[in-house]
């Protein structure tokens, strides 16, 4: 496809959207109004002009999958024949499965943890010092940057040559110029994980980092001058007041931050590939949607797997939507 | 006083200490694209910055190029092709003793041909007897290389490397993918706001339960309806209205999310007078409500643009990876894998991929702060 053809259909995709709005709400418009039965009647038919497009995608893309990949899990590799529990089954058994899941659990326990931890002590002390912001920006910066280009930025950091070359990483440089042996750290088993980890909250802290800057504006100065008046020290205000203040923002963005890492993928596709133990749900059910020609049943259970990890997350949001309703 | 002057001064080094920390990985892959190719796989970035000692091997022109001058055959030439500034310290011709001459001495070779050579690599070499040989002599050379930089990674990478499509590629995938979910999300947010209509709330809250579904819950089922439509009527499975729609389905119930949460604050009394004035919901809507959510829309543009930029899930699933339809990450990733070793074009590769981001970023910044703020919840 030549550029100029791209462009035409990029052209032409956007350009029907907005004309079926336009068209379909014209035609709307010069037929009702002039009757109050034209007029109830356009009005339903708009509340269905508005919303079919979005719902449609909505079943197409979410609800209907969510049933189906609830289905396949129950089925053999190509979704035909009933299999009942085998795949879960499988998955029970499977070694690479359970390192997965392992790897996962890590990563849930660690990452949105520290992210959470240096967002909150970053932001605090940006907030006092007059290069505050531009520091708040370079620590922000990574969050524009696709997980991939992380990838290949970390890369410089990780590199392994063999001792007798010079070390162009510069986690190995560091290492030989203290006197020890350079390291292939990506292919340590176990270890591995948190140095790809390190990737991932070095990009999340500045998510975590925005919101509690903006929401440490909302702590009444007063009380904070208060406390430096009657003597209390920094860290002493920073555990006794701030963190108790922030408690509902600590919480949000740790979860914000657990439902990202739930699905993370592209750092490990793109490191190691899942390789020397490093492999997660989300890579694993990569592989299985391909492998062999693709296993639609285990590539199911996966995808459940990963879902179930959300339900909690879930269900808290809804109970808390149910809650400002009533309001 | 003095007390809170020492904890502000360990602060700020603390801050120093993350700040650096956080910048030095994008701060190599930077230098390290403007680099030369040969010099980027055998020393660290950071020996860029200052002036390094190199060692390298040339080989002096053969026969063809020797003249007659002054009672001696003569071969003029340079050894460094490139005006890259390096100046040579010393030199050998012999592998074993690669420093054994200084500029300005003459090394005489076994055969008695002798060579002089000046700091920017011009050699003459000499002989009393005509060469014959087609390939020159080897000279082995040590010289100190300032900090020097280079747009030639760029150059190749762009137009040699198909990374230039891939931009393209990325570009044609991102921008309906925004634009889709942007229009048909803002009349969706505004009927669940201020339209009445049976089963508004159970919407409502099957759109808050799908912000956190994972989209790895649709992969499957999509790619399959995919396949079986592009069977049925004989076109491509994998095509860019395909990403644009998947893009759409997995943003959108984050963008109707964000985009609700906004009209929600705005004054009930402005549509119910419009409405008096016997204006459309459509008149509304276009009059009243596209003007206010102006920076709303920006917000949510920047961050679901940023989201399907950056996408490598989505464009591996949904798309072939052939050069007209490979997109940048997907790009990098298969360059990681088969080249990992060829580091000017991953590198210079990541750089151009970021640029956009990093437009949108330094540019915008406050957009794109807002809507995280605002909660960006996504699947």
């Amino acid at each position: 496809m030549t550029i100029l053809n791209l462009l035409f259909i990029v052209f032409l995709g956007i350009l029907f959207f907005i004309a079926y709005f336009h068209i379909s709400n014209y035609l709307l418009d010069s037929y009702g109004g002039k009757s109050v039965k034209r007029y109830n009647f356009e009005n339903s038919i708009r509340v269905i002009v508005f919303i079919a497009p979005a719902f449609i995608v909505l079943f197409v893309f979410i609800l209907y999958p969510v049933f189906e990949t609830i289905r396949l899990s129950f089925y053999d590799k190509f979704g035909r024949e009933f299999v009942g529990l085998y795949n879960y089954k499988w998955a029970v058994n499977d070694p690479e499965f359970r390192r997965s899941i392992l790897n996962n659990l890590v990563w849930l326990l660690v990452v949105p943890t520290l992210s959470t931890f240096f967002g909150l002590v970053i932001a605090n002390l940006a907030d006092r010092i007059w290069w505050g912001s531009i520091a708040k920006s370079i620590i922000f910066m990574p969050m524009a940057i696709s997980f991939v280009g992380a990838g290949v930025i970390w890369k410089f950091i990780y590199e392994y040559r063999g001792p007798d070359n010079t070390q162009i990483g510069l986690l190995n440089a560091i290492i030989v110029s203290l006197g020890y042996e350079p390291q292939a750290w990506l292919t340590i088993p176990i270890w591995n994980n948190f140095f790809l980890m390190a990737i991932m909250i070095w990009i999340q802290t500045g998510l975590a980092l925005v919101i509690f800057s903006a929401a440490l504006r909302s702590i009444p100065k007063e009380m904070l001058e208060a406390a430096r008046i009657d003597g209390a020290s920094e860290l002493k205000i920073f555990f006794s007041i701030i963190i108790p203040y922030l408690e509902q923002t600590i919480l949000v963005i740790w979860t914000l931050i657990t439902i990202i890492v739930l699905r993370i993928f592209d750092i490990i596709f793109a490191m190691t590939n899942g390789e020397w133990q490093t492999g997660v749900l989300a890579n694993l059910m990569y592989d299985w949607m391909f492998r062999g020609g693709g296993d639609s049943g285990r590539g199911s259970v996966l995808a459940i797997v990963i879902m179930i990890g959300v339900i909690p997350i879930l269900a808290w949001n809804l109970y808390k939507h149910r809650q400002e309703q009533k309001i | 006083m003095k007390k809170i002057s020492l904890s502000s001064i360990l602060s700020q080094l603390l801050l120093l200490f993350f700040v650096i920390i956080w910048i030095i990985p994008t701060f190599g892959l930077f230098i390290s694209s403007l680099r030369d190719k040969d010099l980027l796989a055998i020393s660290g970035w950071w020996t860029a910055l200052t002036t390094t000692e190199i060692n390298e091997i040339y080989r002096m022109s053969g026969m063809e190029s020797q003249i007659e001058e002054d009672g001696y055959f003569k071969i003029k030439g340079t050894l460094f092709e490139d005006n890259s500034g390096k100046k040579i310290e010393s030199f050998g011709i012999n592998s074993k003793k690669i420093n054994e001459f200084k500029i300005g001495d003459i090394a005489i070779f076994k055969d008695e041909s002798e060579v002089i050579l000046d700091e920017n690599g011009n050699y003459e070499w000499r002989s009393k007897s005509e060469f014959q040989k087609k390939k020159g002599k080897r000279l082995f050379t040590t010289s100190l290389s300032p900090p020097s930089f280079t747009f030639e990674n760029y150059r190749e990478v762009l137009f040699k490397e198909g990374i230039g499509r891939a931009f393209v590629n990325t570009m044609a995938v991102a921008l309906p993918s925004t634009l889709i979910p942007l229009i048909i999300c803002s009349f969706f947010a505004y009927s669940l706001t201020w339209m009445r209509f049976y089963g508004r709330d159970t919407l409502l809250a099957i759109i808050i339960a799908s912000l956190v579904v994972p989209l790895q819950m649709s992969l499957i089922p999509i790619l399959t309806i995919y396949n079986d439509f592009g069977a049925l009527f004989g076109v491509a499975a994998k095509s860019y209205p395909g990403v644009w729609m998947a893009h759409t389905g997995f943003g959108l119930a984050s963008t109707t999310f964000l985009l609700r949460n906004f009209l929600k604050s705005l004054p009930n009394e402005m549509m119910e007078a419009a409405k008096v004035d016997g204006a459309s919901h459509y008149d509304i809507f276009l009059r009243i409500i596209i003007p206010l959510s102006i920076p709303a829309f920006a917000s949510i543009f920047i961050l679901q643009f940023l989201w399907c930029w950056n996408d490598l899930l989505v464009g591996l699933v949904f798309l072939d990876q052939v050069p007209s339809e490979i997109i940048l990450t997907a790009k990098l990733k298969e360059l990681l894998g088969s080249r990992g070793e060829n580091w000017e074009i991953l590198t210079t590769g990541a750089f151009v991929s970021m640029t956009v981001p990093l437009f949108i970023f330094f540019a915008l910044q406050r957009f794109f702060i807002r809507g995280l703020v605002a909660g960006s919840v996504k699947g």
